[in-house]
């Protein structure tokens, strides 16, 4: 019988992926943003588990708005970097530290 | 073993790998891919679980949105994706020090965890029985959810205000209709009546 644990142990190891794909990744911003859409999904597996396990609608409503947040995030960081492409011809994530004053 | 237990198990290695591999792809039209898999095998995940309505959100959403604007990002965006990923070896050890770490603290955490059915009677809004599912998000997003359902429309016409303004640029030297000006101009502005006298042509009559 599948349980909440299961889908807990699921969403920790996917959690446990993202936070790995940004600490290799370094340089590669595009992989960063696809590691953060993973660990979002983490977060939402463990919610709607939640959710079901307790019969608590509250879960899937928080999930919803934590899609919307994240396709927001999505669009507004592929904007800024095509905007750093734009202005510099790369995206290494190193460089970016010239762009204070 | 249950077909459910079966396919629980099926969207899960799945998931797992296409995760990894979202990571690990050398070329990053190979980790959106992965990553629209690692999309697919968690909707399925939620529809074993009875989350519908948010498993055809992920697919609707994720892979018909999110994924294509990372691919669309991705092939339009012309950079050496080998110099990238240089420093992938330089961080793997301490890389998968911690994710080894952080892995195994989570699992001992929540393989053994064990949760009331009931959440200690703090049930904000229980989930109705006779209900599908969506029919049972739609009542309390609509009703008790308004407001962050009103505030989730902001966030995304920001976020579309800001793309938008983020990525467009004008270039110099394009010719633009100027409704203002058009709107602006009188008759008199525009058109000249002139008694042409006949024989003389038109620099006799000014």
């Amino acid at each position: 019988m599948i349980g909440i644990n299961q889908y807990l142990v699921v969403a920790a190891i996917v959690f446990t992926l993202g936070m790995l794909g940004i600490i290799l990744n370094r340089k590669n911003i595009i992989v960063i943003l696809m590691s953060v859409e993973l660990i979002l999904l983490a977060v939402n597996i463990n919610l709607v588990a939640f959710s079901v396990h307790l019969h608590d609608l509250t879960g899937q409503v928080f999930a919803l708005f934590i899609l919307t947040v994240a396709a927001a995030e999505a669009a507004i960081g592929l904007a800024i970097l095509v905007t750093y492409f734009r202005n510099r011809g790369t995206i290494a994530v190193e460089d970016i530290h010239q762009m204070k004053g | 073993m249950t077909p459910a237990v079966v396919f629980f198990y099926i969207f899960a290695s799945v998931l797992c790998l296409a995760a990894f591999m979202v990571i690990t792809a050398r070329n990053p039209v190979h980790s959106v891919m992965f990553l629209i898999l690692a999309f697919v095998a968690s909707s399925g995940l939620f529809l074993l679980i009875g989350a519908e309505f948010l498993a055809m959100l992920l697919v609707v959403v994720y892979v018909g949105a999110v994924a294509v604007l990372f691919l669309f990002v991705v092939m339009m965006l012309d950079v050496d994706f080998a110099e990238l990923k240089q420093g992938f070896l330089q961080y793997l050890p301490i890389g998968a020090l911690i994710g080894g770490l952080v892995v195994i603290e989570l699992v001992l955490v929540v393989g053994g965890f064990i949760a009331t059915p009931s959440g200690g009677g703090h049930v904000q809004t229980p989930t109705p029985a006779a209900a599908s599912n969506v029919m049972a998000l739609g009542e309390v997003l609509y009703t008790r959810y308004f407001y962050l359902f009103q505030a989730a429309g902001f966030v995304l016409l920001t976020a579309m205000v800001g793309a938008i303004v983020l990525t467009l640029h004008h270039k110099p030297g394009v010719k633009r209709q100027n409704i203002a000006a058009q709107n602006a101009r009188t008759r008199a502005g525009a058109i000249d009546i002139v008694k042409v006298p006949s024989g003389r042509g038109l620099e006799a009559a000014e």
